[in-house]
């Protein structure tokens, strides 16, 4: 198996340690674990953007479509298999519904599951929708989608409308419910870095690849671009879906606007953290994640009130004038480091003639 | 819903009234759109911080009128201070992402107008304002209808300002000269127009004109530092549905968007009003894109 991930040794060791700090992170700081748990959400957001925004040169605005979509079938599924959901959400949190533990893992296993199909669901019809649209449009389009699924979901009484539901009550003691969604969120994304590693190394990759270089040149070539497209985005929605429940459960109370769909928060975060490492590469959205979360840990803290305005200059500022981000800006001052990965001709010719 | 459907069958006034709100509205998203079409069809700079630049010109109005100067007035001095904004922002941003790819640009100005707001935030407050006019409202139909004299005065605004606009593009040297940019930038530089000067001239002109619809929404409708995304995708709307370079369409589009607006606000209820644009802008893409479909299998 490690042969197919392309991990050596050396790379297994780090990957390694790093996994025993991502343990060892809720011990260390026990207070803040529920922090530490939205960083990996981070990480996997970045990831899952990169698949469409950096491999496949198409720049979705809407992605938290999927997290929110997930966030609520999750709910639904977990209230509805003891209560009736109507009357749960119309009572914004008064009923206090008493789920036994096997109730609750079942409801959370099956929301979870859910979760995850929905979205791809959802992510297949819409990209036989919105495929058809390139570039700006692309980006205008689904931000539109996501920006009309809260505006929908905030009036919809069955789910709560803009009242929200309130989250089943996790089972376990006081701390419990921390580090079990800390685990979860952990688990979820390294199972996402894990896949995308192995999907980077197939033909898979080279076809979206073709996508983002010359699309109609790709498709003149017998690539069947749509397929690959709806493939693609059904990955992302797959993972955010999954993300969404998670992330749903971990804050205990969810509503459309600003935990579920918040297009102008998380919607954006995704794609300023990738540009920020470096889109197009796998680990630089893992890097740019990392450095975001931190920038955004002390903006939040120390910049009350300004910290949206220091996120709109960071992402004009990484737009503007560092377009190729941590990781392509490595790439080219230390193109040694990335020698293993320039085995083939293609890509010496690529890094030695400049630019593409 | 059906009740108020029913209304408007029952009482044919009440269409004049949404008819009158819709065009009066819809009037100055017609500038909006226009200054958006300007800027895409001469830099093909999408500019996602367009209903941001509108905020901030109502802001600015808000801002004369507390110290005792009539809004009308205030159209002249904010226009100018928007345009002196606009020509720092090409300067910083807009003159390095045109040469990028689109994204780029789309989401630099995202980048801004997450800026503009949250700077409108701070600095005026979440709430929902509007600035006084002290004009009085005219009754129609025995009071059934009544439409308020500032958003006819507004409505003539308009007109004036969208005469001028297609006069000095016509007329004037640097409008021809924006006019050949548009068609053919590296032909116009050829022949001696200076295009940075023509990028920055349109960007801020593009600016000014947000101002001074800014100062006309703050007085005939709302103002809130977080409505400007509404406003740029509206403007989105109109343009993408007209087509570029196309002022008759973005005229009939504004107005038709701005009445469409009015009865759905009517017969849905006013929360699904944001959700009908967006709604309508999806519904155009599609559009466009079976267009392509089409267009697609003829040439197979």
């Amino acid at each position: 198996m490690s042969l197919r991930l392309g991990l050596t040794p050396r790379s297994l060791t780090g990957h390694l340690l790093l996994l025993a700090a991502g343990v060892a992170a809720p011990f260390l700081f026990p207070g803040h674990t529920v922090q530490l748990a939205v960083f990996w959400v981070f990480v996997l957001f970045a990831l899952t953007w990169d698949i469409m925004g950096g491999q496949m040169g198409y720049n979705s605005l809407g992605n938290i479509l999927f997290f929110g979509l997930g966030m609520y079938v999750c709910a639904v599924a977990q209230i509805a298999i003891v209560y009736d959901v109507a009357q749960y959400t119309a009572a914004s949190g008064a009923i206090k519904v008493d789920f036994s533990p096997k109730e609750y893992y079942q409801g959370l296993v099956l929301g979870v599951v859910l979760a995850a199909i929905v979205p791809v669901v959802f992510a297949v019809v819409l990209s036989w929708i919105l495929f058809g649209l390139r570039g700006p449009y692309y980006a205008i389009g689904t931000l539109g989608v996501a920006i009309a699924a809260a505006e929908l979901t905030n009036s919809w009484n069955y789910v709560g409308g803009g009242m929200g539901i309130a989250m089943p009550v996790f089972p376990g003691g006081p701390g419990m419910r921390e580090r079990f969604f800390y685990a979860a969120c952990m688990a979820a994304t390294i199972l996402c870095y894990l896949f995308l590693r192995w999907l980077y190394r197939t033909r898979f990759s080279l076809a979206i690849n073709a996508i983002r270089d010359d699309e109609d040149k790709a498709e003149a070539l017998g690539l069947h671009t749509a397929r690959y497209k709806m493939v693609a985005w059904s990955v992302s929605a797959f993972f955010l879906g999954i993300a969404g429940a998670l992330f749903g459960n971990m804050t205990g109370f969810i509503e459309p606007m600003e935990t579920a769909f918040p297009t102008l928060t998380f919607g954006i975060f995704m794609v300023a953290m990738t540009l920020l490492g470096g889109k197009g590469t796998l680990w630089g959205p893992i890097i740019g994640s990392t450095l975001f979360y931190a920038l955004r840990e002390v903006t939040w803290t120390y910049l009350l009130g300004w910290q949206y305005i220091a996120l709109g200059i960071l992402i004009i500022v990484n737009v503007v004038y560092f377009q190729q981000g941590i990781v392509g800006w490595l790439r080219q001052r230390r193109p040694r480091w990335f020698a293993s990965q320039a085995e083939t001709p293609a890509d010496k010719a690529l890094e030695t003639g400049g630019k593409a | 819903m059906w009740e108020n459907l029913q209304i408007l069958g029952l009482a044919p006034v009440f269409n004049v009234q949404l008819w009158l709100n819709g065009v009066t509205v819809a009037a100055v998203f017609c500038l909006v759109a226009y200054g958006l079409a300007l800027v895409w069809g001469v830099t093909s700079v999408k500019n996602l911080a367009q209903g941001d630049l509108v905020m901030m010109g109502g802001y600015g109005a808000w801002e004369f009128a507390k110290h005792g100067v009539h809004p009308v007035l205030a159209l002249i001095p904010v226009s100018a201070i928007m345009f002196v904004f606009g020509w720092i922002i090409y300067k910083l941003i807009i003159r390095r992402v045109i040469q990028l790819d689109l994204f780029t640009s789309l989401l630099a100005t995202f980048g801004l107008a997450i800026t503009i707001q949250q700077s409108l935030n701070l600095a005026f407050g979440p709430d929902v304002r509007t600035v006084q006019s002290g004009f009085g409202s005219l009754e129609l139909f025995d009071g059934m209808v009544e439409i308020t004299q500032i958003k006819l005065i507004a409505f003539g605004l308009c007109v004036l300002l969208a005469i001028a606009m297609v006069l000095f593009l016509k007329k004037s040297r640097m409008g021809q000269a924006i006019r050949a940019t548009a068609q053919d930038p590296r032909a116009a530089r050829v022949l001696g127009v200076n295009t940075d000067l023509v990028y920055a001239m349109t960007f801020s002109i593009n600016a000014a004109i947000c101002g001074a619809a800014g100062v006309l929404i703050a007085m005939i409708w709302v103002i809130q530092p977080f409505y400007g995304i509404a406003y740029s995708v509206r403007a989105f709307v109109i343009v993408t549905a007209a087509g570029l370079g196309n002022l008759p369409g973005v005229i009939v589009t504004a107005l038709g968007l701005g009445v469409l607006e009015q009865y759905s606000g009517f017969v849905l209820g006013a929360q699904f009003q944001q959700a009908t644009i967006v709604g309508l802008l999806l519904a155009i893409l599609i559009w466009r894109q079976m267009a392509l479909l089409r267009q697609r299998k003829t040439l197979q």
